[in-house]
């Protein structure tokens, strides 16, 4: 299977790990891996910011760079959830549509579209704190919200759940925001620091060694409040784990 | 009108650290409570999808409603009257007081008689108001507006409430005990109820078909005030009407399981006609609603029942408290109202959220409130309401980012720069990330430079 991979801005500056485990990752379960070279970001800082405009280029170059793939996968959830649901500054032409239509967060390539559940090279020996961030979880609806009553379902701890050795410790307040919020964690410090490190103790109280996440955005805002606070918690995405990531 | 600035303001709450996580802790106890309840009714989904779809027939059918509830309260024995905006409804209520020599208002809990500021307008003409619901009390004593529209002194502790109770009626300010503070302030207010020539309420939903409103209370103080004084005024938003006594099995079964995680308030009054011998008036507000139901994007927000599960589900509100919000109406549902007050003023409150999207999960009425939010910041942007700072990082970023060269140089850049740089370079005061958190440390290379050179392409 061919598929288009996108590394977002913040993981290609400061978490090339990651994306090079996604790319690994996706190349053992047998797909055929296009970077392509030109990419950026998805737009999703600007618009989130309401500046629309300022978006427009952005999202004309990511459409322009993926346009024709039938899979555009991400690891990274809010950046899947802005190019599906929210990517609308630019011109809604057909190759643009196709573009946000087939774009995916890497859990949910793997677990709906690749039909993954087995990854018999992979052993995480750890206490694991699951972090699901908020656009993965309630606008890509990757798990059960705490709030919502129905059956319930989690996909990046199925996954997981085929990983060796991993346990799986629960914090109090299980899918409390971690308070990223992109440009929120700069313009709203008080509140954005205040929510990351009341997250960050939730996890050690309840034992996590690691904190897994699909989503490495709410990972470099919880790793910077746990650095500071001192707390012995490490942090890896979930990419690196299923790829076979020993620690 | 200045700006609020809330995340100014958030920092002052944080600072008081007992105060800011016994709120946090306290409002997350009554989302908890929530999903108990919510939980323990399979039909929970299809309730809040039923009752978004009564409210949204209602609101579609609004003026046809509202004139079925004006002629059958009216054949009731109630007189009703329109109020256009806040201006109007406090000079009815007042010809209303006037006309029948009232000076003494008893009053219970209310958001539109605060949206109006009502108290003013009639404290300066030489009526008396006493607020009977306990935190509303605490509020009024206080001279502090509510900072949550159904726990509305939530953000203070026992000793705060001590304290102005001491300053105020006199208590023992040595004393916490809630026992005395709550019976103190019951002895306290009691005697209005009889000195009072009219007693005003609010109302919760609005009966077109019978011509009768309903009043959901916990402490028995709303019934006090409209059944011991000869006259009764209710406060009521046009967007309070349903079509039909049916109708509301649905709400009442959702509004105190989202409110409180409580199955039910312990009174659910229904009004009907007044008394032999007294008089009931109803003072239907407009004030803004019929502007905002004609907002193709925001229109949704007049089905709010002001339950307040979407500000205790809030990591921000209860982060930051209803007061650093700046209006009457705080949390998310007031993030999307406020701008429609006044746009500059509330310009920072849809930036005040990380559209986490737990508000609309929570609402019984299924409102759109993250997306809403959404589309606010794009109408902030557009008519030139951002912040200068903002603005212009958002040009810069727009401008790097579509272009795959400059966008190269500059992540190149951090990723070679930062560890090389001196602690109190990247940790100075403009650095916002920094002061709470460390930045992350710099990689050897970018994940494209890795790419290129592991997996050839060009450079």
């Amino acid at each position: 299977m061919k598929v288009a991979l996108f590394i977002p801005c913040y993981i290609d500056a400061f978490f090339p790990e990651v994306g090079i485990a996604t790319l690994e990752l996706l190349e053992r379960l047998g797909c055929e891996v296009d970077y392509p070279l030109d990419q950026t970001c998805c737009g999703q800082p600007m618009a989130n910011s309401g500046c629309h405009d300022d978006a427009r280029g952005t999202e004309a170059l990511f459409a322009q760079n993926f346009a024709g793939y039938d899979h555009i996968v991400t690891p990274s959830g809010s950046c899947a959830h802005h190019v599906r649901d929210q990517m609308t500054a630019i011109e809604q032409t057909p190759a643009v549509q196709a573009v946000r239509r087939n774009t995916r967060e890497l859990v949910e390539f793997l677990h709906d579209v690749l039909g993954v559940r087995e990854f018999p090279w992979a052993e995480f020996p750890h206490k694991v704190g699951l972090h699901i961030g908020c656009a993965t979880l309630r606008g890509l609806r990757e798990a059960k919200a705490s709030e919502i009553v129905e059956p319930a379902f989690n996909k990046p701890r199925m996954l997981l759940s085929a990983v060796k050795g991993i346990e799986f410790v629960q914090p109090q307040r299980v899918d409390e925001c971690c308070g990223f919020g992109g440009t929120f964690s700069v313009f709203e410090e008080p509140v954005s620091a205040k929510m990351g490190h009341d997250k960050v103790e939730d996890h050690h109280q309840a034992g996590a060694e690691y904190i897994v996440s699909p989503d490495m955005s709410c990972v470099m805002h919880q790793q910077g409040c746990a650095r500071r606070a001192g707390l012995p918690l490490k942090f890896i995405h979930i990419a690196q784990v299923l790829n076979g990531a020993r620690e | 009108m200045s700006r609020v600035d809330h995340a100014e303001a958030s920092s002052k709450f944080i600072e008081a650290k007992d105060h800011a996580d016994f709120h946090d802790k306290r409002l997350w106890d009554l989302r908890k409570k929530r999903d108990s309840e919510s939980e323990a009714m399979p039909e929970w989904e299809q309730l809040r999808s039923l009752a978004s779809a009564i409210k949204e027939h209602t609101l579609t059918h609004l003026a046809d409603y509202l004139e079925e509830f004006e002629k059958n309260a009216t054949a009731n024995g109630m007189v009703v009257h329109w109020a256009r905006d806040a201006g109007e409804h406090n000079q009815i209520v007042h010809g209303i007081l006037e006309q029948h020599g009232a000076t003494t208002l008893v009053k219970s809990k209310s958001m539109l008689t605060d949206e109006c500021e009502m108290r003013p307008f009639l404290e300066n003409r030489g009526i008396e108001i006493v607020e009977t619901d306990l935190g509303e009390r605490i509020q009024q004593l206080d001279d502090e507006p509510p900072s949550h529209i159904v726990v509305p002194a939530v953000h203070k502790l026992r000793g705060d409430v001590a304290e102005v109770f001491s300053r105020t009626i006199g208590t023992d300010a040595g004393n916490t005990d809630v026992h005395y503070l709550a019976e103190s302030q019951r002895r306290h207010t009691r005697p209005y109820y009889l000195k009072a020539q009219a007693g005003m309420t609010g109302a919760n939903f609005a009966i077109a078909e019978t011509g009768s409103f309903v009043v959901c209370t916990n402490e028995g103080n709303a019934d006090l005030g409209a059944n011991l004084p000869p006259l009764h005024i209710a406060s009521i938003g046009i967007e309070k009407l349903l079509p039909k006594v049916e109708h509301l099995g649905v709400f009442v079964r959702m509004l105190s399981r989202s409110a409180l995680g409580s199955p039910i308030t312990q009174i659910t009054s229904h009004f009907r006609a007044p008394r032999p011998g007294t008089e009931m008036h109803v003072v239907l507000v407009d004030n803004g609603r019929s502007e905002r139901l004609g907002m193709e994007d925001f229109w949704y927000s007049l089905k709010c029942i002001r339950c307040g599960a979407c500000m205790n589900t809030c990591p921000v509100y209860r982060r930051s408290g209803g007061l650093s919000y700046g209006s009457t109406y705080s949390g998310p549902i007031g993030v999307i109202i406020d701008p429609t007050f006044n746009l500059r003023k509330y310009s920072s409150l849809p930036f005040a959220s990380t559209l986490n999207g737990s508000c609309t999960s929570v609402c019984p009425v299924k409102i759109n409130i993250h997306e809403q939010i959404y589309k606010w910041r794009e109408i902030i942007a557009k008519r030139h309401q951002l912040p200068m700072v903002k603005k212009e990082a958002m040009r810069v970023a727009g401008k790097v980012l579509a272009s795959p060269k400059l966008y190269r140089a500059a992540v190149e850049a951090a990723a070679a720069g930062l560890d090389h740089l001196p602690r109190f370079v990247v940790y100075n005061p403009f650095n916002a990330w920094g002061r709470q958190r460390e930045v992350p440390s710099a990689p050897a290379s970018t994940f494209r430079q890795w790419y290129v050179r592991n997996r050839g392409g060009e450079r």
